[in-house]
């Protein structure tokens, strides 16, 4: 097993260039979005799905600010590059029945093209909404964290392209590092909004493989607030439904013990009495 | 922040979010396949159940026509779930593994079991019938006989996984629903199987069926009402729009019918009213359990507004 791979994406530092987008685009051979005008701002790909792997978020803000003694605003605008988690506990990989979704040597979630049946269970089970079935392919599709290319001993695509160095491949635990103190510093500088996102291996989905530095909450970036592998609950899912089994057929028995424990000569005289 | 898209306005419900997209993406599922199978498997595993007691205590005309609606059930559906796979090829990748951790792979395994359970039960029962002096004829029954006491065990299960096959997705209406699922899942399978069951049995021999509707519709109306109300915001999607009309016309339509049953006795109309109001109704909270998680997935309140609870809950 090698290390755990991840991607650290700092959004301060994020331009907003796209580069990633497209980089993610001609390595993996993705197909177009559609050319949608969604007048976000300058977001066209709306959000993450079958064939859009990193998406860059666009939010313009503005936040009531006081510079000596003077009542004003300061427009900001917000800028991220989101992308899979590759979670710990990954639900899409979880409740995957083909064994299609597995788990990489470099601790990713990648879907077997050749093995997907394309059953889309993956798609509402993923708390962050990432992975999508593509219309006219019928399978479903995410990011592999260009597992090709980290095969041969290369970073991904969208990482290489970022001119900002925002996206930052590297061994998960030397990320946390970095991004540790790149938070500590933001707020030292008076960025007291800068927080991290997925950092943390006691969230809900045991820590994320791709994690953010954001400048707000996480649902401003469409982002959600406290995630959490639907399969934690699934042993409880199966004492209630095995419980709702149990009393079925209990009710159907009592039903024919009660009401027409006949017989089937005797029925036919008598009647199905209650 | 604008709010397009968003049914619940951002500034009422208090959160915030990205151009009111959704977090989550809605089940791929679609009509009528996915909620016709809820339906067909509850009906054909409840209809398992009901052929075994109706073989154990000789009812055999009713035990035949559960054995067929099972096993009908059971195959038909099978078919709606290899037909709603973006690759319907693969179907058979469903057995490829087996993975306790997705409902959907034990599903496929219990499914499995109880098509081919139900369709060997059913088969040895009718050729039996056709071929009554046929020399194999008593080792066929006994096969058919293990085999239909097979599906007492696959029955209650084949009705009640869904439920968890739902539940078990970051859909908030399904999710947070999974105590209450599926006992409203098993009772809409008892009305189901209940009212095919009255429907095709000599109304003389058809007094457990009718029994079994009745109690099933009350064990629906009792999970769905107490579902919606345990759920409380996260639970609106079963009460507001398309969703709303669903699971409203199916709680007349199985309390109506369920009643209906409880006093039909033999009579020829009221069967065939409770008969089809029991299986419109169970029809409906399937469609409409689909289409409120659609509604639950789609607007981000419902995603974000309980985290944000549970995140200032624990701080």
């Amino acid at each position: 097993m090698a290390e755990r791979m991840g991607f650290f994406t700092d959004t301060s530092v994020c331009i907003g260039c796209k580069a990633c987008e497209v980089a993610c685009k001609e390595w993996n051979q993705l197909p177009d979005d559609g050319f949608v005008f969604e007048a976000t701002s300058y977001d066209n790909t709306g959000m993450l799905g079958a064939s859009t792997w990193r998406h860059v978020a666009f939010i313009e803000q503005s936040r009531p600010v006081r510079v000596e003694g003077d009542e004003g605003s300061v427009d900001r605008w917000l800028m991220s590059s989101d992308v899979c988690k590759h979670c710990t506990h990954a639900a899409c990989l979880d409740v995957c029945p083909t064994g299609a979704l597995f788990r990489t040597e470099f601790d990713t979630v990648v879907v077997q093209s050749d093995i997907c049946n394309g059953c889309g269970y993956c798609v509402p089970a993923c708390p962050y909404g990432v992975i999508d079935r593509r219309e006219g392919d019928g399978r479903a599709w995410k990011c592999t964290m260009c597992y090709d290319r980290q095969l041969g001993g290369l970073e991904p695509a969208c990482a290489k392209a970022c001119p900002t160095d925002s996206i930052q491949f590297g061994p998960l635990d030397e990320l946390r590092e970095r991004a540790e103190e790149r938070v500590a510093r933001l707020r030292a500088d008076g960025h007291e909004e800068a927080r991290l996102y997925g950092e943390s291996p006691s969230d809900g989905v045991g820590g994320a493989g791709a994690f953010f530095l954001l400048l707000d909450e996480p649902e401003v970036y469409g982002l959600p607030p406290d995630p959490v592998v639907t399969t934690r609950d699934l042993p409880a899912m199966w004492r209630w439904a095995g419980a709702a089994a149990l009393s079925m057929a209990g009710a159907v028995a009592l039903a024919f013990l009660r009401g027409g424990a006949l017989p089937n000569h005797q029925a036919s005289v008598r009647g199905g009495t209650r | 922040m604008r709010t397009e898209g968003a049914a619940v306005p951002e500034a009422e419900a208090g959160f915030r979010s990205y151009y009111g997209k959704p977090v989550i993406k809605p089940p791929v599922w679609h009509e009528p396949h996915m909620p016709t199978y809820l339906y067909l498997g509850g009906m054909s595993g409840v209809s398992s159940s009901m052929a075994v007691m109706a073989r154990l205590t000789g009812n055999h005309r009713l035990a035949r026509t559960a054995r067929l609606a099972a096993a009908a059930g059971a195959a038909v559906g099978a078919a709606l779930l290899a037909a709603e796979l973006g690759r319907p090829e693969r179907f058979l990748n469903m057995l490829r593994v087996f993975k306790p951790t997705s409902p959907m792979s034990v599903g496929s395994w219990i499914l499995a079991a109880q098509s081919g359970l139900s369709a060997a039960a059913a088969s040895a029962d009718l050729t039996g019938g056709l071929l009554p002096a046929a020399g194999g004829a008593p080792l066929l029954a006994a096969a058919g006989d293990a085999a239909l006491l097979a599906t007492g065990l696959t029955g209650p299960l084949t009705a009640t996984y869904t439920a968890v096959l739902v539940a078990d997705t970051a859909v908030p209406a399904w999710h947070e629903a999974y105590r209450e699922l599926p006992f409203l899942f098993a009772g809409s399978a008892m009305a189901a199987a209940g009212a095919v069951a009255m429907l095709a049995t000599p109304r003389a021999q058809a007094a457990p069926a009718r029994a079994v509707a009745a109690l099933g519709a009350a064990v629906e109306t009792a999970a769905g009402t107490v579902m919606e109300r345990r759920l409380g915001m996260v639970g609106r999607p079963y009460r507001e729009g398309r969703a709303g009309r669903l699971m409203g016309t199916a709680r007349m339509l199985t309390a109506g019918g369920g009643l209906l049953a409880a006093v039909a006795g033999r009579s020829r109309v009221l069967t065939a009213l409770s008969g089809l109001a029991l299986t419109a109704g169970s029809l409906c909270t399937r469609f409409g359990v689909l289409e409120a998680g659609r509604a639950s997935a789609a607007d981000p309140a419902y995603t974000i507004v309980p985290q944000r609870e549970r995140l200032s809950a624990a701080s």
